[in-house]
């Protein structure tokens, strides 16, 4: 055995469905005790791809190794060890958060008690509360908690903060960095870069069915050939062309009626910028740099922007 | 750890409380039954038939004739001042059958359809009455015994109607729409994901209909049994086997149904095609007897026929096990078909 075995590791996986491959030849290993993003669009195949680690999806080809045990012949034995919270399943509105942790827990042989995850999640007011009438925040916390009722080594959640509010997102952050924290393995999937690069020991970029890059946050923005963002605004807008005849800038793109310019150095492209911008007789309204982030890694990689609200 | 709870024991005490916090289906459960029960019983309760409504046409017997027909009781008697007012009033089934005569005590005359039952009955209950008024004596005077017993009224055949029908529905509905319902909110994707054996899922939905049989069933008899004195002549225990096999036999075709469906309406197009042909062919309201021969074998095989057969020969005629062992056999084999095809075909996503 070696120093750090994989928790999970997955070769030329392949899933394709009547009109899409939502899998297309994805390879992946994630080590234990690491926190591990999948990261892609909605539509990229993170989904279909964690649903085919959890042994929900039969993939039409490839080969999916989890805890050192095969999803077949071990699968019961391997449910004992795993946590799973799906993407928009609903809990029974009609039990109570008791009820329900209990129901959870009655499935695994070993296990957190119900008191125990109220408390992990911070529940404990809404012990007695019906599950239809919790806020969304407190549903998806209980959800991750019905994933941790078997005390599991390992937790898919698949984007456990999706359309939560700041606050309940990082709550759920804390919980999941706690849980990690105690030396176990979690494999999530997100399409906000602040959620891989809070939690995310490693991250897979995922789009069309493939891994497109992969590493640590800091490797993946490190590997940029520009890893700096200036953000501006300007009276009158100015256009592209101008901007393109700019040395020292990379990718452009627009937000919000800001450009946002991708640079090597910031010495060298500022001072550039605002020479550019003076000779156009354009104002500037607002200027910012900041250091590129997960979002600008996979804008440079597929050309495209990662969230589409 | 002591907190754990059998998963068995957990999930059937979760279909359990959902079903208790569910009101709409308290009311189709528990009430409905026992309305459709209150208002058929009595549509159709024990009563005299109504007098036969027949005309007397105005003339010197006219009096006489009414006084004697109201004093027979069996047809009423209203008066006619004209002849052809009495023939529109015949003509329109205002009255079943007119009797006139003209120029006095010299016979009556009838006038009525003799294609019409009523009248025919009319025609001779008036003709009696007359001519008894008249000073008729029978050669040989006949006497009546009046049968009266209960177990032959219409409530008596409705109610075992009502049980089977209500452990159908309830079978097939509750079981079909809670899987449907927890596969379509992925709920029970995510029991899937989780150690629970697919098994102890299944028969937690069976188990828990068993707690509602006994509540059901119960409030039906009583209900039977107090407010209309249907009788219960055979083996109570016999009758609770029934009702069991009943509801297992219901349960299994209710995770048949409920075993592919992915949408709510696709579910209850499903449990309409199921349950429809069977409220309308299996004896419930009325006898499957009166359905023609040659569907007679169809109707006999179906389960609810089985089980309302079963259950009247065991309320009604107090047969024992022997004589319902052709009923028992096709509840059964209805109820391990469904079981064992559904378990085959289920879709757990």
């Amino acid at each position: 055995m070696s120093a750090t075995p994989a928790a999970i590791s997955c070769r030329s996986l392949k899933k394709y469905y009547a009109d899409v491959k939502a899998v297309d030849g994805l390879d992946l290993e994630v080590r234990a005790g690491e926190c591990f993003g999948l990261l892609g669009p909605n539509g990229a195949g993170k989904t279909t791809t964690i649903e085919i680690l959890e042994g929900l999806t039969k993939p039409d080809a490839g080969d999916v190794v989890i805890l050192g045990r095969r999803w077949g012949s071990q699968e019961h034995e391997l449910r004992e060890k795993l946590g799973v919270s799906l993407q928009e399943s609903r809990l029974t509105e009609k039990l109570t958060v008791y009820e329900t942790l209990s129901l959870f827990r009655s499935f695994y042989v070993r296990g957190r008690s119900p008191e125990q995850l109220l408390e992990d999640l911070s529940l404990e007011e809404k012990r007695d509360a019906r599950v239809g009438k919790l806020s969304g925040g407190q549903r998806q916390r209980l959800a991750v908690a019905c994933a941790l009722a078997g005390d599991p080594e390992l937790l898919f959640l698949d984007e456990p903060t999706t359309g939560l509010d700041p606050q309940s997102r990082l709550q759920l952050w804390e919980r999941i960095a706690a849980y990690k924290a105690a030396g176990r393995t979690v494999l999530l999937t997100t399409h906000y870069m602040e959620e891989a690069e809070r939690l995310c020991d490693r991250v897979a970029v995922v789009d069309h069915g493939r891994i497109i890059a992969q590493g640590s946050p800091a490797e993946l923005i490190a590997g940029l050939r520009a890893p700096h963002i200036i953000e501006f605004a300007t009276e009158p807008p100015v256009d592209d062309a101008l901007l393109a005849a700019i040395p020292g800038i990379g990718d452009r793109r627009q937000r919000d009626g800001r450009w946002l310019l991708a640079a090597g150095s910031l010495a060298q492209a500022v001072p550039a910028l605002v020479e550019a911008l003076e000779a156009a007789d354009a104002r500037l309204v607002t200027l910012s740099t900041h250091r590129a982030t997960l979002e600008d890694v996979f804008i440079s990689l597929t050309g495209r922007e990662l969230r589409d609200e | 750890m002591s907190e754990r709870q059998h998963p068995l024991a957990a999930l059937t005490k979760t279909r359990l409380l959902e079903f208790v916090r569910e009101p709409e289906a308290l009311f189709w459960v528990f009430a409905f039954p026992i309305l459709m029960a209150l208002v058929l019983g009595f549509a159709f309760r024990d009563r005299p038939p109504d007098p036969v409504p027949v005309g007397v046409v105005d003339g010197p017997t006219a009096a006489d004739i009414s006084k004697a027909l109201a004093a027979a009781g069996t047809v009423k008697p209203s008066p006619y001042g004209t002849l052809p007012a009495g023939l529109e009033a015949l003509r329109t089934g205002k009255i079943a059958l007119l009797v006139e005569e003209p120029g006095g005590l010299n016979g009556p005359i009838y006038h009525f359809d003799a294609t019409r039952p009523d009248s025919r009955l009319a025609r001779l209950e008036v003709d009696d009455a007359i001519q008894r008024a008249r000073g008729r004596t029978d050669p040989a005077p006949a006497r009546e015994t009046l049968v009266h017993e209960k177990g032959s009224r219409y409530i008596d055949f409705l109610l075992p109607g009502i049980l089977g029908l209500n452990l159908m529905g309830t079978g097939i509905w509750g079981i079909g729409f809670s899987i449907v319902n927890a596969r379509l909110k992925k709920t029970l994707k995510l029991m899937v994901a989780t150690p629970m054996r697919k098994s102890h899922y299944l028969l937690a939905q069976i188990f828990s209909r068993f707690v509602f049989l006994v509540v059901e069933v119960a409030v039906i008899l009583l209900f039977g049994v107090l407010a209309f004195q249907v009788p219960v002549r055979g083996s109570v225990a016999l009758l609770c086997f029934v009702t069991i096999l009943g509801a297992l036999c219901f349960g299994g075709m209710g995770l048949l149904v409920a075993s592919r469906a992915r949408t709510l309406e696709a579910a209850n197009g499903l449990m309409n095609l199921v349950m429809v042909p069977m409220w309308l062919l299996s004896g419930v309201f009325f006898s499957s007897e009166r359905f023609p021969k040659a569907v007679q074998p169809l109707i006999q095989a179906l389960p609810l026929t089985a089980l309302n057969n079963a259950l009247r020969a065991v309320m009604l005629e107090g047969h024992g096990m022997a004589a319902v062992g052709a009923e028992l056999l096709v509840i059964v084999l209805w109820g391990a078909a469904s079981f064992a095809v559904a378990l085959k075909i289920f879709r757990w996503q």
